[in-house]
C-alpha cells in the first residue's frame, strides 16, 4: 500500500471543442473536483486512469511516473487506479463475488482472492449478494458492490465519478459514512466528482473547481470563504 | 437415396465453420476494437465474398491454392494431397462463403458491449486480451453463437465456388448442392426433391435458432 504519496496531475489536452489545461495535487484524502458539465472533469479522470492520453504534462504518484509527455505512458492495467464509473460498470455476466475478485492481483491464489472478495462484500454489508448477478441488485446494493470491487483491488488511487448521484438521501449518507471510514483507514489519494454540496462536505478535504478546462479555484473544504451554496451554483 | 452427398456437406460445413470461426472472430475483434490504417480495406475484403461472383472467387482460389501455386505446392508436399479438386477444396470454398457472415455478425455483437465495461476491466488490472476474453466475448456469446449458426447454414449449401475449386466428383467432392444439380440434370427429380427438402428444413431451423438467439430478452444480463 502506498498510502501517503501525493498524486500530482498536470495535463494539457487539446480536443476539437476545447483545451483542458489543469494542474493540481491530490493528497491522501479526498479532493473534490467541481465544475459544470463540459468543464473537463471526466476527461481529467480519464487521463489519470490512463484511458485518455494527454498531449502534454505529467502524472505521477510519489516516485511512480504514470504519464510523461516525453515517455511512453504506463498502461491502464498497471496503474492500479480504482475507477468507480457513474454507471458503476459492474460486469453483468458475473456474480458480485466474481466482480469483486476480478481486480485482485492474480498472483494471489484463487481461494484467497475469493475469501478477500467475500470479506469486502461483507464489510460493505452486501455479503448476501455474493452469488447473485447485478441485474438483481437495487441501486444502493449495486453501488456497494462497485465500491467493494474498487476497494478490494487495493488501489493506489481512487477515482469516484458521481457514483452516488442515483441514490436517495438516506442510503447516500450511510454509504458516504462507509466510504469515509475506508478512506480514513487506507489513506489513498482520492478524487470525487460530484455536483452535490453535501457529498463534498461529507467526504472532501480539498476542493478543485474547474471551468472550461481550467482550474479556477482551489481551497480546503473548511475554508470560510468557500461557501457550499456557491459551489452548488458553480456545479449547475 | 444416397446419403453420401448430405453427409459430405455436413462434414465440409462443420470444418468450414470452425475455420471461419477462428479467422472470423479474430478479424472481427480487430475491426471492432482497433482503429488502424487499412481497416476499411480489411472490412471490404472480408465482405466481398457475399457479393462477388462465385466464379471470380473460385478463380482467385485456383490461382492462390492451385497445384502450381506456392501455397498449393507446399500443402501438397506436406500432406501428399492437393487442395483443389479434393474435399479440402470444398472446405476452402465453404469457408470463404461463411467468413463474411462470421466477421459481420461477430463484429456487430462485439461492438454492442458497453465500452465502459471494457475500461472498467482494464482499470481493474486486466490486459486488453484478458478484458476481451473475460468481458467482451462472454457478453457477446449469443451473437457469436448466432453468427456461427448462420455460417454453418451458408457453408452447407455452397455451390459456385465449390464447383470451381473442388469440382463435382461423385463420392469425393459432390456435396448436397452439387448432387441436387446433377440429379436435376439427370432428371432424377425425386432424389433432388428429398435433398432439397432436407436442406430447406435445416436452413430454416438454423435461421429460427439465430432469431431466438439474437432476440432481446428483457431480463437478459
Amino acid at each position: 500500500m502506498s498510502g501517503g504519496d501525493n498524486l500530482s496531475v498536470r495535463i494539457v489536452l487539446h480536443t476539437r471543442s476545447f483545451t483542458l489545461d489543469v494542474a493540481f495535487e491530490v493528497k491522501p484524502g479526498v479532493t473534490v473536483l467541481f465544475g459544470p458539465s463540459g468543464s473537463g472533469k471526466s476527461r481529467t479522470l480519464g487521463c489519470i486512469a490512463g484511458i485518455v492520453r494527454p498531449d502534454k504534462g505529467r502524472i505521477s504518484l510519489g516516485s511512480d511516473v504514470w504519464f510523461d509527455e516525453t515517455r511512453a505512458s504506463l498502461p491502464i492495467q498497471r496503474r492500479r487506479v480504482a475507477y468507480v464509473f457513474q454507471s458503476l460498470a459492474l460486469f453483468p455476466h458475473m456474480t458480485a463475488e466474481d466482480n469483486v475478485s476480478y481486480g485482485i492481483a492474480r498472483t494471489i491464489p484463487k481461494a484467497e482472492r475469493r475469501a478477500t472478495a467475500h470479506d469486502m462484500l461483507a464489510k460493505m454489508r452486501v455479503g448476501h449478494l455474493a452469488d447473485r448477478k447485478p441485474h438483481t441488485f437495487s441501486g444502493g446494493e449495486a453501488q456497494r458492490v462497485a465500491l467493494a470491487r474498487a476497494f478490494a483491488m487495493k488501489p493506489k488511487a481512487l477515482l469516484l465519478d458521481e457514483p452516488f448521484s442515483a441514490l436517495d438521501a438516506g442510503v447516500k449518507l450511510e454509504l458516504l459514512a462507509e466510504v469515509g471510514d475506508w478512506l480514513a483507514r487506507e489513506r489513498v489519494p482520492t478524487i470525487l466528482v460530484t455536483h452535490h454540496a453535501e457529498e463534498a462536505s461529507a467526504l472532501g478535504d480539498h476542493v478543485v473547481m474547474l471551468e472550461k478546462g481550467r482550474v479556477v479555484r482551489e481551497a480546503a473544504i473548511d475554508d470560510p470563504t468557500l461557501s457550499l451554496p456557491k459551489i452548488r451554483a458553480a456545479a449547475k | 437415396m444416397d446419403l453420401g452427398p448430405l453427409l459430405l456437406s455436413f462434414e465440409v460445413a462443420t470444418i468450414a465453420t470452425l475455420l471461419a470461426a477462428v479467422v472470423g472472430i479474430a478479424v472481427a475483434a480487430l475491426l471492432a476494437n482497433y482503429r488502424f490504417p487499412g481497416r476499411d480495406l480489411i472490412d471490404v475484403v472480408f465482405t466481398a465474398p457475399m457479393v462477388m461472383p462465385p466464379t471470380v472467387l473460385g478463380y482467385y482460389v485456383l490461382v492462390t491454392l492451385g497445384r502450381r501455386s506456392v501455397l498449393g505446392h507446399a500443402f501438397e508436399s506436406l500432406t501428399g494431397t492437393s487442395i483443389v479438386f479434393t474435399m479440402t477444396g470444398a472446405v476452402v470454398a465453404a469457408t470463404i462463403g461463411a467468413l463474411p457472415l462470421v466477421v459481420k455478425s461477430v463484429r456487430a455483437a462485439l461492438e454492442q458491449t458497453d465500452p465502459t465495461l471494457i475500461l472498467a476491466a482494464r482499470t481493474l488490472g486486466a490486459t486488453k486480451l484478458r478484458a476481451f476474453f473475460t468481458v467482451q466475448v462472454p457478453l457477446a456469446t449469443r451473437g457469436i453463437a448466432a453468427a456461427l449458426m448462420l455460417a454453418f447454414a451458408r457453408a452447407v449449401g455452397d455451390f459456385g465456388v465449390t464447383l470451381m475449386v473442388a469440382g463435382d466428383i461423385p463420392g469425393k467432392t459432390r456435396t448436397a448442392s452439387l448432387a441436387i444439380y446433377s440429379a436435376i440434370q439427370a432428371q432424377h427429380e425425386r432424389e433432388a426433391t428429398t435433398m432439397v427438402v432436407i436442406l430447406t428444413v435445416m436452413v430454416l431451423a438454423l435461421l429460427y435458432g439465430v432469431g431466438k438467439l439474437t432476440a432481446r430478452r428483457p431480463d437478459d444480463r
